[in-house]
């Protein structure tokens, strides 16, 4: 076994490695930027080494400063976790020249998988199925119209020279393949100056589906089944599970075979990934070879029981696999969310600051939460943007999901645009629920953009019981302030009135029989009666509870009056009122916020330093607009809302003074 | 006997008419409550007791005689906000515009001495055309003697003003005179001189709001502290601050139960300062990390931001926070920013609350138009207020402290009780790179130089350690452990008394 371990990578992955070394005994050690200085990485290893300013190439992807570290401290091992330096041959190349150990496949396998071509010839050779096409340039639509029906209808015409949608015609009869044929062909001709077009299969709604294969140096290859990785938001993988609800047994043995041909065809020893598109028919046809640890290994772990991580250390050291593919028994179902700084509503752009607040759920044996980050934590705009991943476990895909859902109601981030709400919603969409999903499955459900998802009317009887939970913890609090005149103490009623988004719920409050108010209340609504226990205190940022003995989970903050509670992808604001004052609340006007949205006003009296976008862009909150300096302090203007910039009224070296209009949105 | 039940019954169900369901009506119209609307949303309920509800004006004159309505336009009374007791006057728009008369300020004054002799707080709900002109010289007189008492009750009861209405002409003076006024927007608005007359006087156009508005209250002029939505919302916030306050400057400040631990530590606070100097940082997220289960109660936040005040709890017991906000010119003090300070620091002090300061400051604005207003002179109310503050002073350098600014915010020189200081904290005369330009005027030849010099007096000052050594710092500690040190220090100090010397009363540069 190994002396000691570098791991060449940062955020949760680091940790993650890390505690498997650990359990194996191999100290660590971690490397980091200037950026990362403080990050949690570094403290999770053992050792810590600096590799440079914050842009990659000058540290993560800095090959000699971390063999260098690696002889400084007798390291004997690399992983490399995954994106950097994960598929790089060249690495993998190098360390083997000074005698470090790169937990992973051999450098050829790694650059064989890595040439797409290479790829997929070799899965061709082992008998996996490729996406059936013609790869030569087509000379004529008669000859297009024979290619076409011999691959089979629809076919998709691709410009060679394509990129960014151009050039591709979907065709699904022979008249269209003509017409598709001449219109791609002009269609890249103008686009890219190159009129050559291929023709490939066009398979219907898709899916992503993946084989996790693990291989050994004595040429024994497994494969762990399968993961299912439709869903995804800008061709990156949100929400990932294991099983896949749409493969069945025959199918994964099918999958499974052809994964573990092309593994032991080029001698891959090490955690990999077949990656395979998937047909509406069940047909499946082989994308690419991922030669290293992916993201969502946790949810494969979860249903073998298996360390992945440890097994590449392992089989990096010559160990022989402790099982036979006959030994695999899938277990249960897991599913995975990927908790990104990023804002939905502006095509997932990362979102960086400062995380002001961050609470992640408890790990327990059924939830699992790698988080590179904490509370405190800077999201800056040199890495990756992820938050954490967070992945349950449970016997069926039904209680799997429910367990990550309320995981997700746990969730609390301020300081940050993120993806909560957004993976939340998500996971409540009746399609996802049933498992019908494919690769375009955001586009399709939310074609004009993402819409957070409303309150269910079930949930607003768990929303009510909450906010009076909440508000009468609180009111207790308030009535034993000291000073109180004998017999005058506050005595909390029975009876309010909950408004919920402008609806009024009269209820009727007692303490839960037997128990007093500290245990939890009954809530009489209209004859309906819900019983809440918690022991959220006033200030808690998340609140646990029962609601007639379902458990529940929101985060909850003030909010004016009442409270906003975050809940299954929706927002949601409660006001508790005493039945007199929700009356009196009633006859006041609704009151149209200003529209003072459409500027963009300097708080502070300063000078315009720099401006961070142009007329015409659109922008979303939090975007970075200007920068004001103040006393030498540089100040980020943001953006209130979204919206497009129509006009800028000053320039940068103006002074300005508070309220000055410094834009003006569209 | 049963005559004058039946009278009185009479009598009341006359007076809670107010000026009648129409009136009532209109009032509902505007987005306005009624006078005994308002008190009900305010107290803890079935806990008013009205007095004075027949009483009536005594004007004859221009056809008054014939007018009257029992209470004259104004309830008031006595009721509990959790348990505690508050007296209350609630203007009544129905009822002759809510205009003050003799009998109106009476019942006015009653409520107040009678608030000042049983130590509890006083609400004014403001909803008045102003004075009863058909009384004339009477009802100005009635605005005095309200007057006299707001002055007389200052720093003995907390007096806050409601604004739910036009408050205008003398009227604005005696909640000019409380502690806290609080406004409704579009229904309320407070001026000396109203829109009509500043057309033919001064030719100036201006709408009610935009003239005394709560906008314009809240962020301009300073007058007022906070904006509300609506009467509900303004009223139901007067419940939380209340609870903040003690019941007069006799009584002991409020406690309150806690869940929070006192040991709660916040590792987040360790990288809260930035590494480069020039970058700000929100001082809220420190305050709100700190106090007792993140609940702050903000004071003027929308007026000179550049300094934030509030009262939190430590401990369950009321603290009053004073923090500069580097988000807002860097934090520095301005003119706005010295009053609003100086005089939440005195609010502190005369009710016996204790004052806990988050220093990160540069120093005073420069400006010619900071100097010009007499930034000298204001500038002058916070270091008196803070200097003449003899509550629990506890200091925590989060960043800068240059200059006279560091001296003000609550020093050790203040004779603070406590101070404490982050790692990053850095106390000296001015910035490096400026002290170095004074020290080394004209020596300095190169670029390299410069440097080394500014490095040199980074080196000397821009640590924690120059005012340690000197015992200007108490001790450096780590932000994460702020609220620990903070709530033992508060503890600890909890007995404090500090004999004044004999004096009719201080001067303070006003």
């Amino acid at each position: 076994m190994f002396n000691k371990i570098l791991i060449a990578n940062r955020g949760e992955i680091v940790l993650r490695i890390a505690r498997t070394a650990k359990r194996l005994g191999i100290p660590t050690v971690a490397v980091y930027s200037d950026a990362d200085a403080y990050a949690r990485h570094v403290s999770a290893c053992d050792e810590a080494v600096r590799l440079g300013p914050p842009p990659v190439r000058e540290s993560y992807l800095a090959t000699d400063k971390i063999i260098a570290a690696c002889k400084r401290l007798g390291v004997d091992a690399v992983h490399p976790g995954y994106g950097f330096l994960s598929e790089n041959a060249e690495f993998a190349k190098t360390l083997a020249q000074h005698g470090i150990t790169f937990i992973g496949p051999d450098p050829e396998v790694v650059a064989l998988m890595g040439d797409k071509i290479m790829a997929n010839r070799s899965a061709k050779a082992a008998g996996v199925p490729t996406v059936p096409g013609h790869w030569e340039p087509i000379a004529s639509a008669d000859e297009a119209v024979a290619i076409g029906l011999e691959i089979g209808l629809p076919v998709m015409l691709k410009a060679a020279a394509g990129g960014g949608g151009k050039g591709i015609r979907i065709a699904r009869t022979e008249s269209d393949l003509r017409d598709a044929f001449r219109l791609a062909r002009s269609e890249a001709q103008s686009a890219f100056g190159d009129d050559r077009v291929f023709i490939e299969k066009f398979i219907i709604r898709p899916r992503h589906i993946e084989i996790q294969v693990l291989g050994d140096r004595h040429g024994n290859v497994i494969h762990l089944g399968e993961r299912e990785c439709s869903i995804q938001r800008r061709h990156q993988k949100v929400i990932e599970e294991a099983p896949s609800p749409f493969v069945d047994e025959e199918m994964r043995q099918a999958m499974g075979g052809s994964a573990v041909a092309l593994s032991k065809s080029v001698g891959y020893s090490s955690a990999g990934t077949v990656e395979l598109i998937v047909g509406q028919d069940r047909s499946f046809y082989f994308l690419e070879m991922n030669t290293r640890l992916q993201v969502e290994h946790s949810v494969t772990e979860y249903i073998n029981d298996i360390d992945i991580v440890e097994w590449m250390i392992r089989i990096a050291a010559g160990e022989e696999l402790d099982r036979t593919q006959d030994d695999v028994r899938l277990n249960g179902w897991s599913v995975e969310a990927r908790i990104y700084a990023e804002d939905p509503n502006r095509n997932f752009m990362p979102s960086i600051g400062r995380l002001v607040r961050c609470r992640m759920p408890e790990d327990t044996d059924q939830l699992r939460v790698d988080s590179g980050v904490y509370e405190g934590s800077e999201i800056s705009h040199y890495y990756d943007p992820m938050i954490a991943k967070v992945t349950s476990w449970d016997l069926n895909r039904d209680s799997a999901i429910t367990r990550i859902r309320r995981a997700l109601d746990e969730i609390y981030i301020k300081g940050v645009t993120h993806n909560v709400e957004f993976v939340a919603t998500l996971m409540a969409n009746p399609r996802f629920l049933a498992g019908d999903i494919s690769t375009s499955f955001i586009e399709e459900e939310y074609p004009d953009g993402f819409v957070p998802a409303s309150l269910q009317d079930s949930e607003v009887e768990a929303v009510i019981a909450a906010a009076v939970l909440m508000h009468l913890r609180y009111l207790h609090r308030m009535a034993h302030v000291t000073g109180a005149l004998p017999g005058y103490r506050r005595q909390i009623g029975h009876d309010w009135v909950v408004v919920v988004d402008g609806a009024h719920y009269p209820v009727s409050v007692t303490p839960v029989a037997g128990r007093g108010p500290e245990e939890g209340f009954d809530i009489d609504v209209s004859g309906h009666l819900l019983s809440v226990h918690s022991d959220w205190q006033v200030g808690d940022p998340v609140l646990r509870c029962t609601v007639n003995a379902k458990p529940q989970r929101f985060t909850v903050e003030r909010n004016g009056l009442g409270y906003r509670l975050h809940h299954m992808g929706a927002e949601t604001d409660v006001v508790v009122y005493r039945p007199s004052v929700a009356a009196l609340a009633k006859l006041m006007p609704e009151r149209k916020a200003p529209d003072m949205s459409k500027y963009l006003l300097s708080p502070m009296p300063g000078m315009l330093k720099s401006m961070a976008r142009e007329e015409g862009e659109k922008v979303g909150p939090g975007d970075e607009i200007a920068v004001v300096e103040a006393m030498k302090m540089e100040n980020i203007i943001r953006a209130g809302t979204t919206g497009t910039i129509a006009k800028f009224h000053v320039k940068p070296g103006d002074t300005l003074s508070t309220g000055q209009i410094i834009a003006e949105f569209a | 006997m049963r005559h004058i039940i039946g009278q009185l019954e009479q009598k009341r169900a006359l007076a809670r008419q107010g000026g009648g369901q129409k009136r009532i009506d209109a009032q509902h119209q505007r987005g306005k409550l009624t006078a005994r609307e308002r008190i009900e949303v305010l107290f803890d309920p079935d806990s008013f007791e009205e007095w004075d509800m027949f009483v009536e004006h005594r004007c004859n004159d221009f056809g008054m005689d014939k007018e009257q309505i029992p209470g004259d336009g104004v309830v008031t009374g006595f009721g509990t906000v959790n348990g505690r007791p508050v007296f209350v006057y609630s203007q009544d728009f129905t009822v002759f515009g809510g205009s003050l008369s003799e009998a109106h300020a009476e019942k006015i004054c009653k409520v107040m001495d009678q608030a000042v002799k049983v130590g509890a707080p006083v609400v004014g709900i403001n909803d008045s055309g102003g004075a009863r002109i058909q009384e004339g010289v009477a009802s100005l007189a009635g605005y005095a003697e309200v007057f006299q008492r707001n002055v007389d009750a200052s720093g003995v009861i907390p007096q806050i003003s409601v604004i739910l209405g036009p408050c205008a002409g003398g009227a604005v003076y005696s909640p000019a005179l409380t502690d806290f006024i609080f406004m409704v927007k579009d229904t309320a608005h407070m001026f000396v001189t109203g829109p009509d007359v500043l057309r033919t006087v001064t030719h100036e156009t201006i709408s009610h709001q935009d003239l005394g508005g709560a906008k314009v209250h809240t962020t301009m002029s300073g007058v007022a502290d906070l904006a509300f939505e609506n009467d509900v919302e303004a009223l139901l916030y007067v419940r939380r601050l209340i609870n903040f306050l003690p019941l007069s400057n006799r009584a002991e400040p409020p406690l309150r139960p806690t869940t929070d631990s006192l040991d709660r530590v916040e590792p987040s606070l360790n990288t809260l300062v930035p590494d480069n100097p020039n970058m700000p940082y929100d001082i809220k997220e420190l305050i709100l990390k700190v106090v007792d289960e993140g609940l702050f109660f903000e004071i003027k936040p929308d007026f000179a931001p550049n300094l934030v005040v509030g009262f939190g709890h430590f401990n369950g017991a009321t603290t009053g926070i004073v923090a500069n906000q580097p988000m807002v010119l860097a934090g520095c003090l301005d003119i706005d920013a010295s009053v609003k300070g100086a005089r939440f620091v005195r609010f502190c002090d005369a009710f016996n609350i204790p004052i806990v300061t988050f220093l990160d400051v540069p120093g005073f604005l420069p400006g010619v138009a900071q100097e010009h207003a007499g930034i000298i002179r204001h500038g002058a109310k916070l270091l008196f207020a803070y200097a003449e503050a003899t509550v629990p002073k506890v200091t925590v350098i989060t960043r800068k402290g240059y200059g006279g600014a560091y001296v003000v915010m609550g020093s050790k020189h203040l004779r603070a009780d406590i101070n404490y200081a982050w790692p990053s904290a850095e106390v000296a005369v001015m910035g490096a790179k400026g002290a170095v330009e004074i020290l080394y005027r004209g020596d300095i030849q190169t670029e390299a130089e410069l440097e080394a010099r500014i490095a040199a007096y980074r080196d000397a000052f821009a640590n924690p350690f120059g005012a340690a050594r000197r015992g200007f710092i108490d001790d450096v500690i780590m932000p994460q452990s702020t609220r620990r040190r903070l709530c033992k220090a508060l503890t600890m100090l909890r007995n404090k008394d500090v004999a004044a010397p004999h004096r009719k009363h201080a001067n303070p540069p006003l």
